[in-house]
């Protein structure tokens, strides 16, 4: 069964994989390692897991905005997130997800803590969708 | 948002892979915040110009693209000065990587003024669009000039640089200008050193965070206005303010005051930043010092040897076109660097602690050099240097 929910788009571009969900806003930098894509800010309730190959699903971005390098740094070593939700997007997640190629929604018509974690998900930047479960 | 013909050609790819990207990135950033349309702008200055701060992927992102600037642009500055690098005691490890990031800039059209003070460089004038991004510049412009910018990130302000657009959001709608909070200050001295405003800054930037002041009781000379406005970006997030009867906008429009909260900052508290703690180097000139700041500290060292070493930081044009003072500088032993400055140089990282003019390095410096950092006005600054 699958559900489909309506987002806002940034960019273009599709990506599917397990959900990833954490109510804690996200720095890259310093916050994920590039060559690994583990969570390494032992504060954040993700520390120690992977968004590689994740749709990562968070309120926003925080922290520095060379954040968006990270993110492309992600993409270059193959361990970035299929897709990104964010409640709000804003610059540096929004430039870092447009740099390295990485499907970006926000603004989900449901609250991201309702995102079943680890269920299968489709992000749809072009059409501003996320479809959760399989279809 | 409502593209043009061209817009949508370099979107749809017709003029290039990195105009393409270049593109996305402006429509991302105009999504995300809401943006109607594009607006032209004046110039960029373009962040993630250091190695220390951008890495190894920044360098790989900015290898891959391929366009130039179609406005004037400039470099935020960088870890080093691009000519004196070994004179400052660089690790030539560093300069390599710093020097790569530089070329490939050079590449893009961005041209090598690496400076926090593009304003001392080419015309910016009040109502122009900008797409700055380095925070002291955002909030002089905005203020001091009255030209209108958002905080860019390194990123969008390259993109804007090479399209030549921003998009029309944010500090760029005069109805989102307006003063949201009041700041009386109490008790000034007559004529304050750009110091004593830097400390105000320090002090105001914690209270009034991310919001629009609009401050009484001070009458700053543009000098002031940098060091003020600099602070507060650090302290807060001020990108904007007002100074009744000084800024541009403060005197073509009457703000309504009533009803805004209204912070009340003494002198008392400004001197109270002040400390006596014994410091290794002194350091002037962050934000980059203007030409009169370069005149003042030559006058104070005129006939006079340093005893600790005396860093002043400026644009490399601003440097060429006062000989006379930095010679005088010089003379005494201190130094006058360019392209780079003491919150982004690794230089710094070897001194316990350092004494600065700048409200805004105080606050900088002992996280990212490890050491400690004491404020004072350029007079006192210089004086230490030379006891």
């Amino acid at each position: 069964m699958e559900v489909i929910i309506r987002a806002r788009g940034i960019g273009r571009g599709s990506g599917t994989g397990a959900l990833l969900v954490t109510d804690a806003p996200l720095s890259f930098l310093g916050g994920v390692d590039p060559e690994t894509g583990v969570v390494i800010d032992p504060d954040h309730p993700l520390h120690g897991r992977s968004v590689a190959g994740r749709v990562l699903a968070f309120p926003h971005g925080k922290g520095s905005t060379v954040g968006s390098y990270v993110i492309y740094g992600l993409a270059r070593n193959g361990v970035a997130p299929a897709a990104i939700v964010n409640t709000e997007a804003e610059a540096i997640i929004a430039a870092g997800a447009l740099i390295a190629g990485i499907p970006l929604v926000d603004r989900p018509e449901r609250p991201i803590g309702e995102l079943p974690d680890g269920a299968p998900a489709t992000v749809d930047a072009g059409a501003g969708d996320i479809r959760v479960g399989d279809p | 948002m409502q593209l043009d013909p061209d817009d949508e050609r370099i979107l749809a790819g017709e003029f290039g892979e990195t105009r393409q990207q270049m593109m996305e990135l402006l429509v991302g950033l105009g999504t995300v915040y809401g943006a109607e349309r594009f607006v032209p702008i004046a110039s960029a200055q373009v962040s993630g110009a250091s190695y220390k701060t951008i890495g190894e992927w920044g360098l790989e992102w900015l290898s891959s693209l391929d366009a130039r600037a179609v406005v004037p642009a400039v470099l935020n500055p960088v870890g080093m000065d691009l000519e004196r690098w070994q004179e400052m005691g660089i690790d030539p490890a560093f300069a390599k990587k710093q020097e790569q990031v530089v070329a490939v800039y050079r590449r893009l059209g961005i041209r090598l003024e690496c400076t926090c003070t593009p304003y001392y460089l080419s015309l910016t004038g009040y109502g122009d669009h900008l797409a700055w991004s380095e925070s002291s510049a955002v909030c002089y412009a905005n203020s001091a000039i009255g030209a209108r910018t958002n905080r860019e990130g390194g990123p969008t302000a390259l993109a804007a640089a090479l399209v030549g657009k921003t998009p029309y959001y944010g500090l760029h709608l005069v109805e989102n200008r307006k003063p949201t909070v009041v700041v009386r200050v109490e008790g000034a001295p007559p004529s304050p050193d750009a110091g004593w405003y830097g400390a105000l800054g320090v002090i105001a930037g914690r209270q009034v965070g991310s919001r629009i002041p609009f401050f009484s009781g001070i009458r700053p000379t543009r000098d002031g206005l940098k060091s003020l406005g600099a602070a507060m970006a650090a302290t807060g997030a001020v990108a904007l303010f007002h100074v009744d009867r000084i800024t541009p906008e403060a005197r073509v429009f009457s703000y309504d005051l009533g009803g805004l909260e209204a912070i009340t900052v003494g002198s008392d508290e400004v001197a109270a930043a002040w400390s006596g703690i014994p410091v290794d180097a002194v350091a002037i000139g962050c934000p980059h010092c203007s030409g009169e700041e370069l005149g003042l500290i030559a006058s104070l060292l005129e006939g006079k040897r340093v005893t600790k070493p005396l860093y002043v930081f400026a644009a490399r044009r601003v440097i060429r076109e006062h000989p006379r003072e930095v010679a005088v500088i010089e003379r005494s032993g201190a130094r006058v660097y360019a392209d780079t400055c003491m919150v982004v140089s690794p230089a710094f990282e070897r001194y316990g602690a350092v004494m600065t003019s700048s409200g805004k390095a105080s606050v900088y410096l002992p996280s990212l050099c490890g050491g400690a950092a004491r404020l004072g006005t350029v007079e006192e600054c210089v004086a230490e240097a030379t006891s």
